[in-house]
């Protein structure tokens, strides 16, 4: 009598290895096989041309357009060798191009250091990067030394001592000014000094800003302006103040039913009629007003998919321990809404990094606008100086835009920890 | 023991304790702070274009716009008004955009459902293409879809030709355009029947198969129709069908219908970029299908066809739709990217206007105006359309 088990035979040798998974997942069927066939070519295909292109047929080296003209000649590498430092640095003068250098490093440093989770003093990172880094890229980029006038000093002083005053009075009368307006006066002065202040730099006017510095003042502007406007357009659109409520919705599906170009041709035309005759502002700041405007309305629909996710519960329970709105909201429900938004408040930061190129049709150089400028340059100007530029923005806007996509996905896996059963 | 408690009485009506009150302040302040910067902009408005010398006012739209339009659907020459000239830019936004949503819908489904395959490589190209194409710029896409692609074509003379009666080259596409003679309503009259019997029979066959559970291959019987009835209408009239064929005429064609590359990269790259967006919507509604309802559909003895049809469609669908209206309204305001380079449409026409008449204001109001109906008409369609989708809870 057997007391064991038989021992169990082996799988069949095609279910197994190398072999079992190609014939599973390429070869499971007749149809299956013809599919397998027919993408295998396409993809040797499209590799072979791709690599002839961009290696074998290639001209690595050279000076002028002359050494990329030549019958069969593939990609014309010499050509971005040439344009790179234009295309990062756009027309900054030369000596001073270190000043945008520091600016990258330290961006780069700082943000790495909040990205990586395990790196700490979040807090003052934060405080860096949203306080001090953007006085410093404002000062290091365009040389400082803005000259406000008088009146508008006095104006914030004037504001300061209000704040103070109404504060010392609203022990007595019952309106509760708390003493943040003070605070937050106080640091624009601080800022306007730091603004008007003559480190010596040398003044860069924005006509010579461009490249990828161009755009990236703009698109990390737009997301820096446009995620405190969204989350109050968002707030706004779920206020029970019908005043509010009406202008936040008029606000968002207005901007959001535009289209974006339609937008910046409407503040480099409209809103030099729109301004006092004396006022006028530069053409990179028109555009990032346009490009601000039109992503805070995308920002305030993603926040408030996160806002309308919290359970009403949350609202109840923090009003009932007698939190104020404004403590509700920034210590209950946003902190809980943005982590759900999180995925999508990204994909808007991806859109606005793509949808900066656009600025180029309105006669900005931004790095897609210098790539096209310098394909009219007679020194490089060969038929594969436009394929290659074009190769080469697209391998640069795709590798930025895939990695904020990758962390996103990272942070969402993160975050969900906790809520995973 | 007692304590002392000053009775707290109710606030007083106008104080900043009563919730009423504060909320009125906080309104009333708010609308007046918007009105006045609405008539400080107005004010502006009016004595800028007063120092600059331009008439406001919509009496530019009927003056002759004395440029000529590479493409128009609209008999368009250059004594045309500038209304003419936006109307003909509007039927072209028309005509990219929906030709746009339609092929990126194609290209949309196709994909998302190729990344759901079993096959590894045909999934494994469709995740390719859709990162791929999301994550560049569609302006780039544009232009090179437009200097690469187009430009690269052979010249009219070597023109790509398909049995000598269309061609591809850097002048666009050129095919045969049909002339019809007298008689050929007869045609279209027969197309109206065989819309109108298939119709018809979808719904006997219905009620038939509820009655008797008996089905009918309407689909197949449908097709013949359409095909047929049209055919035997023209038959009868004789074929009153005449093509006009394109030749070639020194560096370029003659006759025919040509589209002009702006068209074909403009086209092109919003199908392919809406397409990769559509691809992610589709595949994630498909996912969102539980595979609990597959399997209990191929246990009650459902074809993998008719699971597909009643079954997982119906439900990815539900999910598909909200953000699918989304892309396609994306799809529509991405087309004034045409004015990069130069396709004729909305915006592109609309700022010839402006650079010529200077009409700053009423051009962009214009736009915006255009825009915004677009996007409410797509809006509301698409909830209606949702609306029908949506489950029917019993």
């Amino acid at each position: 009598m057997r007391l064991e088990d038989a021992p169990a035979l082996p799988p069949p040798s095609n279910t197994v290895g190398f072999r079992g998974w190609l014939l599973k997942n390429l070869f499971s069927s007749v149809w299956d096989s013809l599919l397998t066939l027919v993408f295998g070519l396409f993809i040797l295909w499209a590799l072979l041309n791709m690599v002839n292109w961009a290696v074998i047929n290639a001209t690595w080296t050279g000076e002028n357009r002359d050494a990329c003209i030549w019958e069969g000649a593939g990609a014309c590498w010499p050509f971005v060798v040439a344009k790179f430092p234009q295309w990062i640095y756009g027309f900054y003068p030369g000596d001073q191009r270190w000043r945008i250098s520091v600016c990258l490093i330290v961006g780069a440093i700082a943000l790495a250091a909040m990205l990586v989770p395990a790196v700490p003093f979040k807090k003052w990172n934060a405080i860096f990067l949203l306080f001090f880094y953007p006085q410093l890229t404002i000062v290091l980029l365009s040389g400082g030394n803005f000259s406000f006038d008088a009146t508008t000093y006095a104006a914030i002083i004037f504001l300061i001592i209000v704040s103070i005053a109404a504060r010392q009075l609203s022990d007595h009368v019952a309106i509760p000014i708390s003493c943040g307006w003070g605070i937050v006066f106080a640091a624009m002065l601080v800022v306007m000094l730091t603004l008007d202040f003559d480190f010596g730099l040398a003044p860069v006017e924005t006509r010579q800003w461009g490249g990828l510095t161009l755009t990236l003042v703009i698109s990390v502007s737009g997301i820096v302006a446009s995620l405190p406007l969204g989350i109050l357009l968002a707030l706004g659109r779920q206020s029970n103040m019908p005043v509010v409520r009406h202008i936040s919705v008029i606000f968002i599906e207005f901007w959001r039913g535009v289209p974006l170009i339609t937008v910046l041709f409407m503040s480099s035309v409209m809103l030099p009629l729109f301004l006092p005759e004396d006022v006028s502002f530069d053409k990179l700041l028109r555009a990032m007003i346009g490009t601000i405007i039109v992503s805070s309305a995308y920002m305030a629909e993603v926040v408030r998919g996160g806002l309308q996710a919290i359970p009403k519960g949350q609202f109840e329970a923090a009003r009932a321990l007698g939190l104020s709105y404004w403590q509700m909201v920034g210590k209950i429900i946003l902190p809980q809404a943005l982590r759900i938004s999180t995925p999508n408040i990204v994909s808007i930061f991806i859109g606005l990094f793509k949808d900066t190129t656009l600025v180029s049709i309105i006669g900005l150089f931004d790095l897609l606008g210098i790539v096209e400028a310098g394909f009219a340059d007679p020194e490089w100007a060969s038929p594969n100086s436009s394929s290659t530029g074009y190769f080469s923005a697209a391998v640069i806007f795709w590798i930025v835009c895939i990695a904020m996509s990758r962390y996103s996905i990272y942070i969402e896996r993160r975050l969900a920890t906790g809520y995973k059963r | 023991m007692t304590v002392d408690v000053e009775p707290r009485g109710r606030f007083s009506k106008f104080s900043w304790a009563n919730p009423k009150f504060r909320s009125f302040v906080v309104q009333a302040a708010l609308l007046l702070l918007l009105l006045l910067s609405f008539l400080e902009i107005w004010r502006n408005t009016l004595s800028n274009l007063e120092s600059r010398n331009i008439a406001s006012g919509f009496d530019f739209l009927s003056k002759s716009a004395g440029f000529d339009i590479v493409q128009s659907l609209i008999p368009f020459t250059s004594d045309s008004s500038y209304g003419r000239a936006i109307a003909a830019g509007f039927l072209n936004t028309i005509l990219v955009a929906s030709l746009g949503i339609i092929a990126a819908t194609v290209i949309g489904f196709t994909v998302g459902i190729m990344r759901l395959s079993k096959n590894w490589l045909a999934s494994r190209v469709a995740a390719f293409y859709i990162e791929f194409f999301r994550n560049i710029p569609l302006l780039l896409q544009i232009f090179i879809f437009y200097t690469v692609v187009l430009k690269g074509l052979p010249s009219a003379k070597q023109a790509f030709h398909f049995g000598n009666t269309a061609f591809l080259s850097n002048r666009g596409l050129v095919f045969p355009q049909p002339l019809f003679g007298e008689g050929a309503w007869l045609g279209i009259a027969g197309l109206a029947v065989a819309l109108l019997a298939a119709w018809a029979l979808l719904g006997w066959a219905n009620a038939r198969q509820a009655r008797t559970g008996r089905a009918i291959p309407v689909s197949v019987i449908s097709l013949g129709l359409i095909v047929t009835l049209p055919l035997g209408g023209l038959a009868i009239g004789g074929f009153p069908v005449m093509w006009d064929f394109p030749e070639l005429k020194g560096f370029n064609f003659a006759g025919g219908v040509t589209v002009i590359p702006e068209f074909l990269a403009l086209f092109g790259a919003l199908a392919v970029y809406g397409g990769a967006f559509i691809a992610e919507t589709v595949r994630s509604g498909v996912q969102a299908v539980s595979p609990g309802q597959i399997e209990a559909a191929r246990s009650l003895g459902l074809h993998q066809g008719s699971t597909l049809r009643l079954v997982v469609i119906p439900q990815a669908m539900r999910v598909v739709i909200p953000p699918l209206a989304g892309h396609y309204l994306n799809l529509t305001k991405n087309s004034t990217l045409a004015v990069a380079i130069g396709y004729p449409d909305l915006v592109a026409l609309g700022g010839t206007v402006l650079n010529q008449t200077n009409q700053a204001v009423e051009i962009v109001g214009i736009w915006m105006i255009i825009y915004l109906t677009l996007s409410l008409v797509t809006s509301a369609f698409m909830n209606w359309f949702n609306s029908r989708m949506r489950m029917v809870e019993r």
